[in-house]
C-alpha cells in the first residue's frame, strides 16, 4: 500500500512539475532570443515582444519553482530507504544543481526583472542568457541524476551499497547524454508552441499584426527544427534503452515473444497487461528493428524471454513493467511529435508567403497546438519512469524496497491528498493567470522621444 | 580536519546563509500587511525584496541537497520522520513562493489581500517549523538502531524545539522590521521603525532565553562560549539601536544575532547531527550518517569553486538594488502628479549610490509624470 500511495505520489507531482519546467526552459530560450534581437536592432517591436513573453515566462517560473521543492523534499520523505542507499551518488548531482543551476536562475531572473533600468542594455540582456544557463544546467544535474537511475554507472558495490567512484560516468553516460537532450529539445519545443499559440490567438483577434507576426515566425522557426532534432535524438535514445533497459523497448512495443526482424504495430486492439495476444490492425514490417537497434534485421528480445532470464538473474518475480502505459505511452509521443510537425512546416510555407498572419485555418490550429507538446513530455515520461519499473534503480534497487519504512498509510494519504489539492488549484490559478496575460494587449510602442529613456522594471 | 567535518561545517554554512538572507525575506513577509498598511505601501515593502528573495531561498534547497549528498542518513531519517511537519511547511513555502509574483497580477481587492494572507502566514510558518525541527535535532527524537523514527507527529513538538521555532520567528521579525526600514522612505520607513520598536524586547528576551536554554541543554558548564557570548551580546545590541531607529546597525546585529544562533547550535549539536531519545548509541552522527570519502571529495571541490562564485553574484544583486523603494512610486500616476513626491532614490542612508544613477530613476523622475513608461509598462 504505502510503495502505490507514494508511487502515485511521486507520478502525480513529477508529471506536474514537469508541465511548467519546459515552458520556462523554452520561454527562457525565447525570450532571451526576442531580447537580442532588441539588442541588436533597437527595433521596440522586439522590446514590447520580449516583456510581454516575458511576463509570461515569470507567472510560469513561479509555479514551477515552488513544485520543485516538493520533488527536493520528496526523495527524503517517501523514499528514504533509497535516498539512505543511492544518496551518495544521486544526491551529489542534486546538490550540484542547486550550487551551479538554481542560485544561477533565481537570482538572475531577479536581475532581469527588475534590472531593466538599472543595468547597462548589455548586461541585462546578459542576465536573460544567464537565466537560460541556470535552466539548462539544472536539467543537465537532473537528467544525470535521473539517467543513473535507468542505467547506473560509476559506482561499486561495497558491502552491498552501492559507492560512486566516477563522477565523470555520471555525466559520460549514454542514457544521460541522449536523454538530455531529448529534453532540452522537448522543452524548447514546448515553449516554442506556447509562443506560436499565444501569438497565433493575438492574430485571430486582432493583436499588433506586426510584432505577433514577429514571434509566430520566430517560434515556428525554432519549433520545426527542435521537433526534428527530439525525433532523431528520441529514435537514438530508443536504441540506446534498448540495450540497457531491453523490458522498456519491449514493453514499448507489447513484444511478448523474441523477434528477428520485428514489425512495428501502429494500432492494436487488446494487448493490455497480461493480455500477450493482441490484434495488430497495421503492422510495418522491419521498423521496431530499425527503431530498436538501428538495424533494418535487428533482434529484439520479448518480454516473456527477458522476464525468464531476470528470474535467474535477481530471483524469483515479475519483471514486466505496465505494458499499456508503455505501449501508448510510445504511440502518444511519436503520433503527436508528427502532428506538431506538420502543423510546424505548414506554418514555415505560410510564412514564405508572407500568409502566416492571414491563414486564419492555420491560426486556429496553432493555438490548439499548444496542448500537444504537454501530453508529448508527459506520455515520454510515463514511458521512461514506468519503464524502468519495477526496478527503482536499475538491477540495484526494487521500488518496493525503496519507500520510508517509518512513514504510515495515514501520512501519505494526508500528503497525496494536500498536494492534489494545492497543485490543483495552484495549476487552475497559473492557468488562468496565464490565459489572461497571454490575451493581453501588447503594450503600446514608446513614443519617439521615449526611446533612448531606461526601461522601467517589472516590478511585484 | 577531515572531509566529513568540513562537511558539517558546510551545512551549517549554508543553514546560516539561509537564516541570515532569507530571515529579512522571512520577516518581511509576516510585516508587509502591517508596516505596508495600504496596497501601495504593501507594494512598496514586498518590492523592497522583489528582486532578492528567490536567490535567498534557494540557500534552503542547497541546504537540503547537500544533506542528500554528504549525509544521506540524515536527509532521510530527518525527512522521513518528521514527515507532516515537512508538508506543512512545504505547503507554507509554496503559497509564499507563489504569492510574490501572484499577488500583483491582478487589480481585484480580494485577490490581493488573500494572497497577503498567504505571504503572512507562509513566512510565519516557515521559520516557525525550520526552528522546531532544528530544534529537535538536538533535542532528540525517538529513533531505532536502525535510524528510523518511531515518534509521532506530535513528538516534533518538544519545549526546546518549539522554543528554537518562536526565536527564530522572533528575530526575523526584528531582522525584516530593520531591513524595511533600511530599504524604504517616509511613513511606510516610519511604521517599520515603530514595529522595530515594539519587536526589539521581545526578540531580545527570546534569543537570551534560547541560548541559555542551549547552553544548558549541550550541557555547556558554568560560563558562556565565544559565539553564544556574542549572539547575547548583538541581540542586546541590535534591542538597543533599534530604540534609537538606526536601522543600519539594527540590521547589522540582528545579521550577527542569526548567524550565532544558527551556528550555537550546530556546534552544541557535532559530532551527533540527529540525537536518539531512544538510545543515544542510536543516535546518528557525523560519522556514521556521511557519504563515503570520493562523494565527499567530488563535492569539495564543487562547493570550493562554485559557492565564492554565487557570493560574489549574489553581493553584486544586493548593490544593484542599494537604493530605497518608496510607496509612492505605486500610487496611481494621478496622485503622483498631485503631490510631488521625493523621487525614489534620494534618501540619506544609500551614501554609497553614484548620483548619476539615481537620476533617471523611478517613474516620476520624469517630469510631467504621465509618460508611456508609468500608463503602460506597469499596468498590475
Amino acid at each position: 500500500m504505502q510503495e502505490t500511495l507514494a508511487r502515485w505520489q511521486f507520478a502525480f507531482t513529477t508529471v506536474e512539475h514537469f508541465l511548467f519546467v519546459p515552458v520556462t526552459i523554452g520561454l527562457a530560450f525565447l525570450t532571451a532570443m526576442l531580447q537580442t534581437s532588441w539588442y541588436r536592432r533597437r527595433s521596440p517591436e522586439y522590446l514590447r515582444l520580449t516583456r510581454f513573453f516575458g511576463t509570461l515566462l515569470v507567472i510560469n517560473v513561479a509555479i514551477g519553482v515552488v513544485t520543485g521543492l516538493v520533488q527536493e523534499f520528496q526523495f527524503g520523505m517517501n523514499w528514504s530507504s533509497y535516498s539512505r542507499l543511492v544518496g551518495n551518488v544521486f544526491g551529489a548531482p542534486l546538490a550540484m544543481e542547486g550550487l551551479a543551476a538554481f542560485f544561477l536562475e533565481s537570482t538572475f531572473l531577479g536581475l532581469w526583472l527588475f534590472g531593466w533600468d538599472r543595468l547597462s542594455r548589455r548586461v541585462h540582456l546578459a542576465t536573460i542568457w544567464l537565466v537560460f544557463l541556470g535552466t539548462i544546467l539544472s536539467a543537465a544535474f537532473i537528467m544525470a541524476a535521473n539517467s543513473w537511475m535507468q542505467h547506473p554507472v560509476g559506482y561499486v558495490m561495497v558491502n552491498g551499497k552501492p559507492q560512486l567512484n566516477d563522477i565523470w560516468a555520471l555525466f559520460t553516460n549514454p542514457v544521460f547524454v541522449w536523454g538530455y537532450a531529448k529534453v532540452v529539445l522537448a522543452a524548447i519545443t514546448t515553449g516554442a508552441a506556447v509562443m506560436l499559440a499565444v501569438s497565433a490567438w493575438q492574430l485571430r483577434h486582432g493583436g499588433d499584426r506586426d510584432a505577433f507576426t514577429l514571434s509566430a515566425r520566430l517560434s515556428l522557426a525554432v519549433l520545426v527544427p527542435a521537433i526534428l532534432l527530439a525525433m532523431l535524438v528520441g529514435d537514438e535514445l530508443g536504441v540506446i534503452e534498448a540495450r540497457f533497459q531491453p523490458m522498456k523497448i519491449a514493453a514499448a512495443e507489447a513484444q511478448w515473444t523474441n523477434c528477428q526482424p520485428c514489425s512495428f504495430s501502429l494500432f492494436q486492439v487488446g494487448g493490455g497487461n497480461n493480455d500477450q495476444t493482441p490484434t495488430e490492425l497495421i503492422a510495418i514490417p522491419h521498423l521496431l528493428s530499425l527503431l530498436a537497434t538501428n538495424h533494418w534485421n535487428g533482434a529484439v528480445s520479448g518480454l516473456t524471454p527477458l522476464n525468464e532470464q531476470y528470474n535467474k538473474q535477481f530471483g524469483p518475480g515479475d519483471y514486466v513493467p505496465n505494458v499499456f502505459i508503455q505501449y501508448w505511452g510510445m504511440r502518444v509521443m511519436a503520433y503527436l511529435a508528427v502532428i506538431v510537425t506538420l502543423v510546424g512546416v505548414w506554418g514555415l510555407l505560410l510564412a514564405r508567403r508572407q500568409k502566416l498572419g492571414t491563414s486564419r485555418r492555420f491560426l486556429w490550429c496553432a493555438t490548439w497546438l499548444v496542448v500537444l507538446p504537454f501530453l508529448m513530455n508527459t506520455a515520454g515520461w510515463l514511458l521512461t519512469e514506468s519503464g524502468r519499473q519495477p526496478w527503482l534503480v536499475q538491477g540495484i534497487l526494487l521500488t518496493r524496497n525503496g519507500v520510508s519504512p517509518s512513514v504510515s498509510t495515514t501520512w501519505l494519504v494526508i500528503s497525496l491528498t494536500v498536494y492534489v489539492l494545492i497543485y490543483l488549484g495552484l495549476g487552475a490559478v497559473d492557468l488562468m493567470l496565464m490565459l489572461r496575460y497571454a490575451r493581453r494587449q501588447l503594450d503600446a510602442p514608446p513614443a519617439q522621444q521615449d526611446t533612448d529613456q531606461p526601461v522601467p522594471a517589472m516590478q511585484y | 580536519m577531515g572531509f566529513v567535518t568540513f562537511w558539517f561545517i558546510l551545512i551549517a554554512v549554508l543553514w546560516t546563509g539561509f537564516f541570515v538572507l532569507e530571515g529579512f525575506d522571512l520577516g518581511v513577509g509576516m510585516l508587509h500587511g502591517r508596516v505596508g498598511r495600504d496596497d501601495a505601501g504593501r507594494r512598496a515593502v514586498i518590492n523592497t525584496i522583489g528582486p532578492l528573495w528567490d536567490g535567498n531561498e534557494v540557500w534552503l534547497i542547497v541546504a537540503a541537497a547537500a544533506l542528500f549528498a554528504a549525509f544521506p542518513d540524515w536527509y532521510a531519517t530527518m525527512f522521513s520522520g518528521m514527515y507532516l511537519a515537512m508538508v506543512l511547511l512545504l505547503g507554507a513555502l509554496i503559497f509564499r513562493g507563489v504569492s510574490f509574483e501572484y499577488r500583483g497580477k491582478s487589480q481585484d481587492e480580494r485577490w490581493r489581500r488573500g494572497w497577503s494572507l498567504a505571504l503572512t502566514i507562509g513566512s510565519l510558518l516557515v521559520p516557525l517549523l525550520i526552528g522546531i525541527a532544528l530544534g529537535d535535532l538536538l533535542a532528540g527524537l525517538p529513533i531505532d538502531a536502525s535510524h528510523e523514527y518511531t515518534g509521532t507527529f506530535w513528538t516534533l513538538f518538544q519545549p526546546y524545539g518549539v522554543m528554537t521555532g518562536v526565536m527564530l520567528v522572533a528575530v526575523c521579525v526584528l531582522h525584516g522590521a530593520a531591513f524595511i526600514a533600511m530599504k524604504t522612505t517616509d511613513e511606510v520607513r516610519t511604521r517599520a521603525w515603530r514595529t522595530a520598536r515594539r519587536a526589539a524586547p521581545v526578540t531580545m528576551l527570546a534569543v537570551l532565553a534560547w541560548i541559555a536554554w542551549s547552553h544548558v541543554q549541550a550541557g555547556g558548564g558554568a560560563f558562556l562560549n565565544l559565539i553564544e557570548l556574542t549572539g547575547c551580546i548583538a541581540v542586546i545590541g541590535a534591542a538597543w539601536e533599534a530604540r534609537a531607529d538606526r536601522e543600519g546597525w539594527t540590521f547589522s546585529l540582528t545579521t550577527v544575532t542569526i548567524a550565532c544562533c544558527v551556528v550555537t547550535l550546530f556546534t552544541d549539536l557535532y559530532p551527533n547531527v540527529m540525537i536518539s531519545s531512544t538510545n543515544p548509541a542510536y543516535s546518528l552522527t557525523v560519522h556514521n550518517a556521511a557519504s563515503p570519502a570520493y562523494t565527499l571529495k567530488v563535492m569539495t571541490v564543487i562547493a570550493v569553486v562554485l559557492l565564492p562564485v554565487v557570493l560574489a553574484y549574489q553581493a553584486w544583486t544586493y548593490y544593484v538594488f542599494r537604493r530605497r523603494v518608496s510607496a509612492q512610486q505605486f500610487r496611481p500616476a494621478a496622485a503622483a502628479l498631485a503631490s510631488p513626491a521625493p523621487p525614489a532614490a534620494p534618501a540619506p542612508p544609500a551614501p554609497r549610490a553614484p548620483a548619476a544613477q539615481e537620476t533617471s530613476a523611478g517613474p516620476t523622475a520624469s517630469q510631467g509624470g504621465k509618460t508611456w513608461k508609468q500608463r503602460r509598462w506597469t499596468p498590475w
